[in-house]
């Protein structure tokens, strides 16, 4: 794409949104190291809010239990959401399944969270397990999740060549073998994007994990509102400029990560083929061998 | 033994053994969007028709009860209350997502139009931070540089607009600012995509056969960018709609969108039909709006091209 001249006002523009999108957070920041615990005229330089913060047991608690729920419910969803796109893509005609796939992305989320909440309270009738807690937060934040990872890897499946796959097809290669050897090779990006993406989503959603939480698994989210509504303590902008820190650096991660892995996988799409081609070669029992 | 492994290489077996991996795979997935939001979602219907009963019981009843509530009958004759509440929220999420596209074009052709890479790397990167920035942080920040004795309130009280000393929020201010911040990128990165695939060779053209700057942008700029358009507004309007944490925050009681009323029902109130009902009316005023963008003209003249 060749680059062209926009007038003045386009810079003003460009820059009054990122000082918009950017003053509150430094706003935290700002009052984070501020050694005041009233007031808000600066008043010297601290760390002691950081220090108070590693030693709330609440909020160490809240912080884990962020943690455990996005890493538990990243993991699921992200094996559920990429078989589902692959499911899908398997199908020539998706239609209705199309459709459903992709409620949970333009479904109102307090909708969700409340279809969440109904759910739960006639499983309950059933099991305990479905009392509001660790289970109940995980299940909802999957359900949700599910659709992004598979939203993901669908539009990689979309845009793969679709040249490597259908040359291991031609090799004779078992599909089991061109699946896991050129497929999955090729997928991984994709797949490691809507993990990431999914991961980012469950540490950020507030209204699915407040309408699904029990009394042990307050997250930060959660916990940051409730201290909101009590009055905000020079703490909370200590956990928040951490928060914010972690959400750069899982940024700047996914985005090494994906240009880093698109070129792995490649080549190991490649070896994949090369294989199935050297047992292709080696006479009619190939395809079988590579089977077993 | 033998015959099992033969029908399996027939062609029969074959299809039939696809079929089944492409079931096995949907299978998970497919089931928990029934089992925790379809399901759900289509009983909130039965239970939209139900009554709350004492101590926030349920009644199954079939009746109107609530959407005669909704639509402003109650005890004591007719209040527009819950309507105004759906109207602001509408008008809210509408004017929300408009700045946010008006502001959003801009920034991507700016950021389209940097020359080095790395540039263009820094800006998504700019917009990418706040997009996964915790909503619930974002927003109470408002609060800080809105707080009384901060140059904004200071600012407001000088120009006599508000008594000096008063905080700039909860009020109409604070909430669209909460929302624009909020939903800005949600717009602006569809939008880039789209713009950073555009044939530029278009509206060049247009310009050099001395088109109008309107006629350029409508004619050969929109219909290239619609799909990113139609996507950032889809995932800005929706949430905007339902918002519950900004309008909690930065609105106060006093401006409530639908979502803080739902929110209410399920929760204090212990109304959970009515909320039902509230989530159904969400549910429809939300297709309704994307039944009048899809047919409106500026969408049309996109599928055209």
């Amino acid at each position: 794409m060749q680059r062209f001249k926009l007038g003045f006002a386009f810079t003003l523009v460009s820059y009054f949104c990122i000082v918009l999108l950017y003053v509150p957070s430094l706003a935290v920041i700002f009052f984070s190291v501020n050694d005041t615990r009233y007031g808000l005229s600066w008043r010297g330089w601290t760390l002691d809010w950081y220090r108070k913060l590693a030693q709330d047991p609440y909020i160490l608690e809240a912080a884990w239990n962020s943690l455990v729920v996005a890493a538990v419910s990243t993991v699921v969803a992200t094996v559920i959401g990429t078989a589902l796109a692959l499911g899908l893509s398997r199908i020539k005609k998706p239609g209705m399944l199309d459709l459903f796939v992709n409620l949970p992305i333009v479904v109102p989320d307090i909708i969700m969270a409340v279809a969440l909440t109904m759910a739960f309270s006639i499983l309950r009738a059933f099991s305990s397990l479905f009392d509001m807690g660790f289970f109940t937060l995980i299940v909802g934040h999957v359900t949700f999740q599910i659709s992004f990872v598979a939203l993901t890897v669908r539009s990689r499946l979309a845009t793969m060549d679709k040249d490597m796959d259908l040359a291991a097809k031609d090799l004779n290669a078992r599909f089991f073998f061109s699946f896991t050897r050129v497929t999955l090779p090729l997928l991984t990006p994709a797949i490691i994007a809507g993990a990431m993406l999914a991961f980012t989503l469950s540490l950020d959603d507030f209204i699915i994990s407040f309408f699904t939480h029990g009394p042990n698994s307050v997250t930060l989210p959660i916990f940051i509102y409730a201290s909101v509504k009590r009055g905000i303590t020079p703490e909370i902008h200590a956990l928040s400029t951490l928060m914010l820190i972690a959400t750069v650096v899982l940024i700047l991660l996914a985005e090494r990560a994906a240009t880093a892995l698109t070129k792995r996988s490649r080549k190991a799409a490649r070896k994949g083929l090369r294989e199935a081609g050297g047992e292709a070669g080696a006479g009619g029992a190939g395809a079988d061998g590579a089977a077993a | 033994m033998a015959d099992w492994r033969g029908f399996w290489n027939t062609a029969r077996g074959d299809s039939l053994r696809r079929r089944s991996f492409t079931l096995a795979l949907l299978l998970p997935g497919a089931l928990c969007l029934v089992v925790f939001l379809a399901a759900p979602c289509l009983s909130l219907v039965f239970l939209s028709l139900a009554e709350r009963g004492e101590f926030g019981t349920i009644h199954w009843t079939l009746s109107l009860e609530n959407y005669k509530r909704l639509i402003g009958f109650n005890l004591f004759g007719w209040s527009p209350d819950f309507l105004f509440i759906m109207l602001r929220s509408l008008r809210e999420a509408f004017f929300t997502t408009l700045i946010c596209v008006l502001l959003s074009y801009p920034l991507s052709f700016y950021i389209a139009s940097r020359k080095s890479s790395f540039e263009r790397f820094v800006w998504l990167i700019l917009l990418t931070v706040p997009f996964c920035t915790n909503v619930v942080i974002r927003t109470y920040a408002w609060q800080l540089i809105l707080g009384p004795g901060n140059p904004l309130a200071k600012l407001a009280s000088f120009l006599t607009l508000q008594p000096p000393g008063a905080p700039l929020y909860p009020g109409f201010l604070a909430v669209y600012l909460g929302m624009i911040t909020t939903f800005l990128p949600f717009t602006a990165l569809p939008l880039y995509a789209s713009i950073e695939r555009m044939n530029w060779w278009l509206p060049m053209a247009a310009r050099d056969l001395y088109a109008k700057k309107s006629t350029v942008f409508l004619s050969a700029i929109l219909p290239q960018t619609i799909h990113g358009l139609y996507v950032g507004v889809v995932i800005t309007f929706v949430p905007a709609m339902a918002m519950y944490v900004v309008t909690d925050i930065l609105g106060g009681a006093k401006y409530m969108f639908i979502g803080n009323l739902i929110q209410h029902q399920f929760s204090q109130a212990r109304d959970w039909p009515f909320g039902a009902a509230l989530s159904l009316a969400l549910m429809v005023l939300t297709l309704l709006s994307f039944a009048l963008f899809k047919t409106s003209r500026l969408t049309r003249k996109g599928e055209m091209y």
